[in-house]
């Protein structure tokens, strides 16, 4: 009798054990670098995240993740704990994520804007943040009385670097007389030293401020200085109702739904996709009234000849700081030359941090 | 924009703003330290100051409660230290330690629902003259009424250590508690309203920043300003305006560092990032070696544990 009891205990463990790894119990990790509630960069990926959980499929996330050691110790517990797809959204993750991933060859990794795709189950993912640098550049240069841009970057990587070089560019065109003054401030989200670099940068005569960081201290100060300044990653607006002139918005939610179904119906294959305004990966917040209404009319107008391939952000003749020549007349840069951008265009003031 | 006069005014006010949370919290520590307690949870007080600040900015929408409340939760919390080493005679190092792993630690656990709100504007006084008057406009208008509170009490704090009687009693607590005790003072009472104190001025430095520095709560914002601020005490010699001189020139090196790097000049950024921990470093090197400087103001029985016989 009691053996008897014994075997179906056994075989129940067995079949619970089984529905366990059914597709009902299929799990989405996200690893984010600051917390949710960063406004930016960070809150979202937390909206692309609730976009998947609304299509019924099971997340979790871990959120103000240092980017190291630490990560790599937070993606392997993902890992262990039965999660089949995971996110890990900070460039600064990519090493960690390829060497978890190379443990274990059942998850699925997608890295957010790195280029590391060391193994079968690793995808990268990125946004052409740069179309949206480069409305930026257009406006800032119409916008500025004193010609001089300031611009608070984070660290000296290929993504920071083409965003300062699209907005510079872009710039150019509409103001020749134009300055970008950048300090590094080495973070992606310290709002003590944000504030701090965006009024150094107002200090010295900047009169429109635009930030690769996270969190919204450079709105803030700009609002209070009574200058220019432009939301990042996310709609910043009530965080500076007068001074936003327009929000770069990062929309991961369609990949993210996308991707975690593929994952759960076994159709998901290594990509390295790069998505920009065209599939609304990048798109932009409401234009300030301020700008006038012509502006703003320019502005959606070259919004939607870099969504349609019209115009391209890095379009020749292009010359680094020292002359030299980066493309050429009436070509294109191409997305290797973009994705390891790490010199300086034309026009941009200092050294690129070592 | 060049190097004129104005715009060392303009740099000058900047390097105020920024030097305040570290005054108010050098103050504070100082004369805790004068009373002969040692405490090491300057940080964690500092940012238990300023989720209380910006937690009762939320919520009462009121300015004047959310800085009194600041110093209130920085007393509170301090009453857990001066409890544990005056009344338990635990070890202050051990003890200063954990309130501040436990300060950062329970300001994280009730943040949490105040991440990502937009701070209130702080008031400003004379704005106006700030634009009107060349070089010393941004140098004395313009500013919060915490940064001339700030810049009043290095003085303050000099005048009641060294003038008032009160003074002369936190100083013999903190020289000789046995002494004192055979004077009829009560050292435990004495260290215990020094702590209070030090909490109070730890709390208000980390509203400073939650509320009007950057506006906004994020985990972990001190940022390390409170250890700062504890090397400050010891970099001054227990001085209150050398802790004024000290704290202006930490400030200055934090916002010169961004000011070098918009003019472009060449300087490795990490290198300027480190120089204030470098520049403590070098000054308790130069310091410990001058030991007539140091004894001139140090509390001789600073983190000694005081038992009284009963």
């Amino acid at each position: 009798m009691y053996k008897n009891f014994f075997k179906y205990l056994i075989s129940a463990i067995f079949l619970l054990g089984f529905s366990v790894n059914s597709n009902a119990d299929f799990k989405v990790g996200f690893v984010y670098v600051g917390p949710t509630g960063d406004h930016g960069w960070t809150f979202q990926h937390h909206e692309g995240r609730n976009a998947v959980e609304a299509a019924g499929i099971k997340t979790t996330f871990v959120e103000s993740v240092p980017e190291g050691a630490d990560a790599e110790r937070v993606i392997r517990q993902l890992a262990q704990s039965g999660h089949d797809l995971i996110f890990t959204t900070s460039f600064g993750y990519m090493d960690p994520t390829n060497k978890v991933a190379k443990d274990f060859p059942n998850v699925k990794f997608e890295h957010a804007t790195g280029y590391k795709r060391e193994h079968s189950n690793v995808s990268t993912y990125s946004a052409r943040f740069y179309e949206g640098r480069t409305l930026l550049g257009h406006i800032a240069g119409k916008m500025t009385k004193t010609n001089t841009i300031g611009y608070i970057a984070s660290f000296p990587i290929p993504e920071v670097i083409r965003g300062i070089n699209a907005m510079t560019l872009a710039a150019q065109k509409v103001n020749p007389n134009i300055k970008t003054k950048i300090v590094w401030v080495f973070t992606w989200y310290d709002p003590g030293k944000e504030a701090e670099a965006a009024q150094a940068l107002i200090d010295q005569g900047a009169d429109v401020i635009m930030q690769h960081t996270d969190s919204t201290a450079p709105v803030q100060t700009a609002e209070k200085a009574g200058v220019w300044s432009f939301g990042q990653a996310s709609d910043m607006q009530r965080f500076a109702p007068k001074s936003i002139l327009t929000s770069i918005i990062d929309d991961w939610a369609p990949y993210y739904v996308e991707r975690a179904i593929a994952a759960r119906d076994g159709t998901w294959n290594q990509q390295d996709t790069w998505h920009g305004l065209k599939e609304g990966m990048v798109a932009m917040g409401p234009y300030n009234s301020a700008m006038g209404a012509d502006l703003v009319k320019e502005v959606e107008q070259l919004q939607k000849d870099l969504a349609s391939g019209k115009v391209h952000s890095f379009t020749g003749p292009i010359y680094d700081q020292k002359g030299n020549i980066l493309v050429a007349e009436g070509k294109v840069a191409d997305d290797g030359m973009l994705a390891g951008m790490s010199v300086y265009v034309k026009g941009v003031e200092g050294d690129i941090p070592k | 924009m060049s190097l004129d006069i104005s715009f060392i005014g303009i740099l000058i006010g900047s390097i105020m703003a920024s030097s305040v949370p570290l005054i108010l919290a050098a103050s504070g520590e100082l004369i805790t330290e004068r009373s002969g307690v040692l405490n090491l949870g300057v940080e964690g007080m500092m940012i238990i100051g300023a989720i209380s600040g910006f937690a009762l900015m939320v919520i009462t929408d009121n300015l004047f409660i959310a800085i009194v409340g600041s110093m209130l939760s920085g007393v509170i919390i301090s009453i857990i230290f001066g409890f544990l080493t005056q009344s338990l005679l635990t070890n202050h190092v051990a003890t200063g330690l954990a309130l501040t792993i436990f300060g950062i630690g329970l300001s994280a656990m009730l943040g949490k629902n105040f991440v990502g709100i937009p701070g209130k504007e702080f008031p400003i006084l004379f704005s106006s003259l700030r634009e009107s008057i060349p070089f010393f406009g941004p140098i004395l208008f313009g500013h919060s009424i915490v940064l001339y509170f700030a810049f009043a009490l290095p003085f303050l704090t000099n005048y009641f250590l060294k003038k008032t009687k009160l003074g002369l009693v936190v100083r013999a607590v903190g020289d000789s508690p046995v002494s004192a005790t055979n004077q009829g003072i009560n050292v435990i009472l004495v260290r215990y309203c020094c702590i209070l104190y030090g909490g109070a001025m730890c709390g208000l430095a980390g509203a400073y920043l939650s509320l009007i520095y950057t506006p906004q709560w994020i985990e972990n914002m001190t940022a390390g300003r409170g250890w700062i601020a504890l090397a400050l005490v010891v970099f001054a010699t227990w001085s209150p305006i050398k802790v004024l001189i000290g704290a202006l020139i930490f400030g200055g090196i934090t916002i010169l560092q961004l000011h070098m790097q918009a003019i472009g000049f060449r300087i490795p950024v990490q290198f300027l990032s480190a120089l204030p921990y470098l520049m403590t470093i070098i000054v308790l090197v130069v310091i410990s070696r001058d030991s007539r400087k140091i004894k001139l103001n140090t509390p001789t029985s600073l983190g000694r544990i005081f038992y009284k016989e009963k």
